[in-house]
């Protein structure tokens, strides 16, 4: 099971349809080895908590375009925390002003991506935070 | 490529060195069009008729914008109604000749801002508009018949024109007054924008049942605006937004068509909306093969006699995607260019984006300095002067027949699968414009093209020094409490029996909604409960999620 690659789970939220920036993560992951999971639109948190648990992920990355951020965002850590699951790595990015970003990483968002972040960072940060997920959670 | 990335913006501009033949970013366009370095007569086909005369590759009016300008028109929506009517008051102060509305993603996908779905959108990326009441509120002050309006709504767009009908009669203004344009185009929610509520055949019944409708009852009013904007800004190519577009505008006159209604009788009143990207010519070009093909399809394929049938009018907007969230005051920059490719590529409309829309939605500052560079383009640059000046070109006639062919590539692809809904079903668009946009990205991260300030020039951010527009969840409360109010004051029988005849008019093929959503509109029937009473007959749709 050690060498299993890593989980991700690529999600959308509420009723933003902008999923541009999404499959493409979900994409670039997959073709950095990870197998990842693209949950589709308008999920609700309690789903996007589910699915990960489901389906085993050590990470979830949110996208949100729509400025809903402050709002789905917290719901999603209450629901990691309500589910027993606050060890799975929360990322995302969209169109998020930088203080939102900052509120939200000291809420407990692991990285918040915005607009030009290169790819690579983000499979960086990944690769590095998910794979410390797995070396504690085994 | 590129010598190497410039370790900051300190570096000159001359470091920036092409490595000769080969290199990726000299030798095709943004969409990957091959390019060569010059261009000459033996690359054009033919001498395009003038300017007014069939196909109109070279514009539809003779005269171009010597007899009339285009027309500015800013998008704007967000938060209450009563905040968006202020600013569409302010923007009319300031010269601007048309409204755009823009609505929150609830109105947009059929929720009333109280339901759970709604939590957290409301007012963020538009108006909330809930009932007739917030629509009255919304055009306060604002003289109906004077002015033209377009609202970019397609899911519940027939629910929209019936408030914006219903608001304009209790002023006094008749519906044949009105003059504007309704976005209504469900296709392209299902292959880029995703804002959909029903299924693709129910929707096109809907949409159908609204053009015939407008075309008896509001000769002013465009019907439909068939959308290339949120396939462009999905990640298409140029040409895919091209042939998606028009293919999707082809499927429209057929549905149309197939009701039993004459060609000429509607088609004048079919409106396009591009985006004008960054690559300045291949945008030109883009512009102009949408002219032709469409005036040719118009005419041999669906036998128009009205020259107005087969003229291709467009409104354009700068486009979003080539906006960056870092140095964001060079966005002025690209949106001057991508302003000017729209012009000189014969837009009717143009809506230019402001430089903080990337962060959030744009401020009164930001609005203003996106309207000013349209009226530069205007009144200083004279590009105006002359009709269609890159006619002509070898290399803009040359690149404007690529875009003709890769858009005919396209339509016998699309007409292998069936049609547009039968290729939406087999996920073909979606999977087309996934590939192309991880296609960019992945050109953007080895450097291959460049982004002035995201992988090239790029420094340390300081801290944002913009005031961005911030919209709090006050305006939800807001919607909730008027919602309650409006529940309990109306007329509740009424409502109800409303509904009733509107699911009982879904239910029968033979007859025409419209008038039904009116009536529900009048009896203060929610966006929200109306939706709902068309989802039991139609229900809702999910789509099969590619990447």
């Amino acid at each position: 099971m050690a060498n299993r690659p890593l989980r991700i789970v690529v999600a959308k939220a509420g009723l933003d349809g902008h999923d541009r920036g999404a499959k493409v993560i979900a994409r670039a992951l997959r073709d950095a080895g990870m197998e990842v999971i693209y949950t589709g639109l308008f999920q609700t948190p309690e789903q996007i908590v589910q699915t990960a648990i489901q389906e085993d992920a050590d990470g979830i990355g949110l996208s949100i375009l729509s400025g809903a951020h402050m709002t789905l965002f917290p719901l999603v850590l209450d629901q990691l925390k309500a589910q027993d699951a606050a060890d799975i790595v929360f990322f995302g990015g969209g169109t998020i002003p930088p203080e939102d970003a900052d509120e939200l990483k000291k809420r407990g968002v692991k990285a918040v991506f915005t607009p030009g972040a290169p790819l690579q960072e983000i499979i960086d940060f990944v690769q590095a935070e998910c794979g410390k997920r797995r070396e504690l959670v085994g | 490529m590129i010598d190497r990335p410039a370790p900051n913006g300190t570096t000159s501009a001359s470091s920036y060195l092409r490595t000769g033949p080969g290199s990726g970013a000299v030798d095709r366009t943004l969409s990957d069009v091959p390019l060569k370095a010059v261009y000459g007569p033996e690359d054009v086909k033919r001498v395009e008729p003038l300017p007014g005369e069939y196909p109109y590759t070279r514009g539809i009016h003779p005269n171009g914008y010597r007899d009339r300008l285009w027309t500015m028109r800013q998008f704007a929506g967000f938060g209450n109604a009563k905040q968006t009517n202020e600013r569409y008051h302010f923007l009319l102060s300031q010269g601007q000749m048309g409204l755009s509305v823009a609505f929150d993603m609830p109105t947009l996908m059929g929720y009333d801002s109280d339901s759970p779905q709604a939590r957290g959108e409301v007012g963020k990326c538009g108006v909330a508009i809930d009932s007739l009441r917030d629509m009255e509120q919304l055009f306060d002050g604002i003289d109906m018949g004077a002015i033209t309006t377009s609202m970019t709504i397609n899911g519940p767009a027939a629910i929209a024109v019936a408030q914006y009908i219903a608001a304009a009669e209790k002023k006094g203004i008749p519906r044949k007054m009105l003059g504007g344009t309704i976005q209504a185009d469900i296709l392209k929610e299902y292959i880029a924008q995703k804002e959909w509520i029903f299924p693709p055949r129910p929707h096109m019944r809907v949409i159908t049942d609204m053009i015939e409708f407008c075309t008896a009852e509001m000769p002013k009013w465009n019907t439909i605006s068939i959308s290339g904007y949120h396939i462009r800004e999905a990640g298409s190519t140029a040409a895919q937004e091209l042939a998606f577009t028009l293919a999707d505008g082809f499927a429209y006159v057929e549905a149309a068509i197939a009701r039993g209604l004459d060609v000429d009788s509607f088609a004048p009143r079919l409106s396009f909306f591009f985006n004008s990207h960054i690559d300045f010519f291949e945008e030109i070009a883009k512009f102009r093969a949408a002219r032709r093909i469409y005036a040719r399809r118009m005419r041999e394929r669906y036998g128009a006699k009205n020259p107005r049938s087969w003229q291709l009018r467009f409104h354009t907007q700068t486009a979003g995607c080539s906006a960056t969230a870092q140095q964001p005051e060079n966005n002025i920059v690209r949106v001057a260019f991508e302003a000017m490719a729209a012009v000189l590529g014969g837009t009717q409309s143009l809506h230019t984006n402001s430089m903080d829309e990337v962060l959030a939605l744009p401020t009164e500052k930001s609005v203003e300095i996106a309207l000013r560079t349209q009226q530069v383009l205007a009144y200083e640059t004279n590009v105006t002067n002359v009709v269609d000046p890159l006619g002509g070109s070898y290399f803009v006639e040359a690149l404007t027949d690529e875009m003709e062919r890769q858009a005919e590539a396209y339509f016998a692809q699309i007409e292998e699968y069936g049609g547009v809904i039968e290729a939406i079903e087999a996920g073909f668009f979606m999977k087309e414009i996934a590939e192309a946009s991880y296609r960019y990205q992945r050109s953007v991260e080895s450097k291959d093209r460049i982004i002035v300030g995201v992988n090239h020039f790029q420094r340390e951010e300081d801290a944002l020094e913009m005031d961005l527009l911030k919209i709090t969840e006050e305006v939800a409360r807001e919607q909730a409490r008027s919602l309650d109010d409006l529940r309990t004051t109306r007329d509740g029988n009424a409502a109800a029996a409303a509904l009733d005849r509107l699911e009982r008019a879904c239910r029968d093929e033979r007859d025409n909604v419209m008038p039904h959503l009116i009536d529900c509109v009048n009896a203060y029937c929610t966006e929200g409960e109306i939706v709902e009473a068309m989802v039991k007959v139609y229900g809702r749709y999910t789509e099969r999620s590619v990447f």
